[in-house]
C-alpha cells in the first residue's frame, strides 16, 4: 500500500519535471533559432505607440481587495466543507444540522455583503 | 498502468513512469496543435468562412507553421520589465496546467496517479496559474497588463468558489475525492451519470470552469478591444506561446474533468453498448466538451465586468450553497426510505 501510495506521487513529481523542462528546453532551443536584434525604440514599454506617461503601476480600484477578502472567507469555508462531503455517509444526522447552521452563518455573511453593496462593481 | 502503479518500486518501472509522462505530454501537444487548428476551422463554419486551408493539406500544418514562427520570433524584455519575474511568469502559468493531468482517469487501465485527493489537486494546483498570469501581468511593468492581470485575479478568485462548490454535490454522492472512485460510482449506463442527480452543480461547474479558462463569453483579462491584450501585451514569441499553450492544456483538463465529474468517464451510455473500448467513450465525451467550448466562442459576446462579477457572487455562489443542500436532503431523503 505505502509503495503504490509513493509510486502516485513519484509520478506527479515526474509531471512536475517533465512540465518545467519543457519551457527550459524550448526557449534553449529557441535560442539558436531566434534572432537578437535589441536597440532602444523596441525595448520601451508599450503604450498603442506612444512614449509612456508616468508611472506604469497605475492606482486600481480598491474593489478587488474587498473581493479578495470575500474569497478568503469562502475558500476557507470550501476547506471546511470538503472533508464533511468525504465522510458524510458515516457521520449521519448530526453533521447534517451542522452543516446547515454553518452553511446558513455564511450565508447570512453573504447577504450582509450584498446589502452592504460590496458585491456591486462601479468602474474599470 | 496501473498493475505498474500498484508494483514495488523499481528502476525499471521509474523508467518507464517516465517514458508515460512524456508520451502524455507529447500526445498533450499534439491535442492543443489540432485543437487549434479544430477551433479556427468550427468558428470559420460557424461564421460561412473556411478557415485555414492553405498551410498542408487541408491547411492541417497550419499550427505546426505558427508554432515555428513562434519559435523564430525574436524575444522582447522591456527594459523597465522585472527580468526575472517576467521570465518566470509563463512558466509558471504552463506547469499545472500540465501536472494537473497526472491524475485523470481515461479508461479502466490508461490512468497516471491514483491519487485519493484527486479533485483537491485539481482545483489546488489549476489556481496556481492565476498566481503566473498576476506575475507576468505586474512584471511587465505596463498599465494594459497590469489592469488585465488585475481584473484576471478578481475573475478567477470570484469564480473559483462556484467552482469548488459545485463539485462538492459529486463528493457527497460517492464520499471519495478519488476521481477513479468517482467513475466506478456512475458505471452501468447513462442514467447512473452525475449529470441528472446533480444537474444544478453541472450547469454551475461548466460556467465556472469556462470562466476559469479565461475564454469567450468570459475573456476580459484579455479583452482586445480595451486592453490590447491583457496581461501578456508585453510578451513576445515562444513566452507569449506559454500563455497560450496553458490556455488549451487547461482546455484538455477541463473537458477531462467534466467527463469524469458528470458524464461518468469512460462508461458506455447503455450496458449492451460496453464492447466498445472505455477509452472511445471517454474521447467522445471530451471531444463534446471542446467543442462546445469553441461552439460558445463563436456565438456569445464578451459580458460586462459588473455583469461578470454579481454573476459570480449573486447567482452562482448562492445557486452552488442550495445545490449542497438539496444533495444532502436527497440522500437523506433516499436513506430515510430504505
Amino acid at each position: 500500500m505505502t509503495e503504490s501510495f509513493s509510486n502516485q506521487y513519484l509520478i506527479v513529481t515526474l509531471f512536475i519535471i517533465v512540465g518545467i523542462a519543457l519551457p527550459v528546453v524550448a526557449l534553449t532551443v529557441g535560442r539558436f533559432l531566434r534572432p537578437s536584434r535589441p536597440y532602444d525604440a523596441k525595448l520601451t514599454t508599450y503604450e498603442s505607440g506612444n512614449d509612456p506617461v508616468g508611472e506604469s503601476h497605475v492606482r486600481f480600484n480598491v474593489r478587488y481587495y474587498l473581493y479578495a477578502l470575500m474569497f478568503v472567507i469562502f475558500d476557507v469555508e470550501t476547506v471546511f466543507i470538503y472533508p464533511w462531503a468525504v465522510a458524510y455517509k458515516s457521520l449521519g444526522l448530526f453533521a447534517f444540522v451542522e452543516m446547515i447552521i454553518f452553511i446558513g452563518l455564511l450565508a447570512v455573511g453573504l447577504i450582509y455583503a450584498w446589502r452592504k453593496k460590496v458585491l456591486t462593481w462601479t468602474s474599470l | 498502468m496501473a498493475d505498474y502503479v500498484l508494483s514495488a518500486f523499481t528502476w525499471q518501472n521509474g523508467l518507464l513512469f517516465f517514458i508515460w509522462t512524456v508520451i502524455t505530454l507529447f500526445a498533450v501537444l499534439g491535442f492543443v496543435t489540432y485543437a487549434i487548428y479544430f477551433e479556427r476551422k468550427v468558428i470559420g463554419w460557424m461564421q460561412l468562412r473556411i478557415g485555414p486551408n492553405r498551410v498542408g493539406p487541408l491547411g492541417l500544418l497550419q499550427t505546426v507553421a505558427d508554432i515555428a514562427k513562434l519559435l523564430m520570433k525574436e524575444d522582447i524584455i522591456p527594459k523597465a520589465a522585472v527580468r526575472d519575474l517576467f521570465i518566470i511568469a509563463p512558466a509558471l502559468t504552463f506547469v499545472p496546467s500540465f501536472v494537473v493531468i497526472a491524475t485523470i482517469p481515461f479508461s479502466e487501465s490508461i490512468t497516471f496517479a491514483d491519487l485519493n485527493i484527486g479533485i483537491l489537486y485539481y482545483l489546488a494546483l489549476s489556481s496556481i496559474s492565476t498566481i503566473g498570469i498576476i506575475i507576468g501581468s505586474w512584471a511587465s511593468n505596463n498599465k494594459y497588463s497590469l489592469l488585465g492581470g488585475m481584473r484576471s485575479a478578481a475573475q478567477m478568485i470570484s469564480y473559483e468558489i462556484p467552482l469548488v462548490l459545485s463539485v462538492v454535490g459529486v463528493i457527497l454522492m460517492s464520499s471519495s475525492l478519488n476521481l477513479r472512485v468517482i467513475v466506478e460510482g456512475q458505471l452501468g449506463g447513462v442514467w447512473h451519470w452525475n449529470i441528472f442527480p446533480q444537474i444544478i452543480g453541472f450547469v454551475i461547474f461548466i460556467i465556472a470552469a469556462v470562466s476559469e479558462l479565461n475564454r469567450t463569453p468570459f475573456d476580459l483579462p484579455e479583452a482586445e478591444s480595451e486592453l490590447v491584450a491583457g496581461y501578456h501585451v508585453e510578451y513576445t514569441g515562444f513566452r507569449f506561446a506559454f500563455f497560450m499553450l496553458a490556455e488549451y492544456v487547461y482546455v484538455f483538463a477541463f473537458s477531462a474533468m467534466a467527463t469524469v465529474l458528470f458524464l461518468g468517464g469512460w462508461d458506455a451510455p447503455a450496458p449492451f453498448l460496453s464492447f466498445i473500448p472505455g477509452l472511445i467513450w471517454f474521447l467522445l465525451k471530451f471531444s463534446f466538451f471542446v467543442f462546445f467550448l469553441f461552439w460558445i466562442r463563436a456565438t456569445l459576446p464578451r459580458i460586462r465586468v459588473d455583469q461578470l462579477m454579481s454573476l459570480a457572487w449573486k447567482v452562482l455562489l448562492p445557486l452552488s450553497l442550495l445545490n449542497i443542500l438539496l444533495t444532502v436532503f436527497a440522500i437523506e431523503i433516499h436513506k430515510w426510505i430504505a
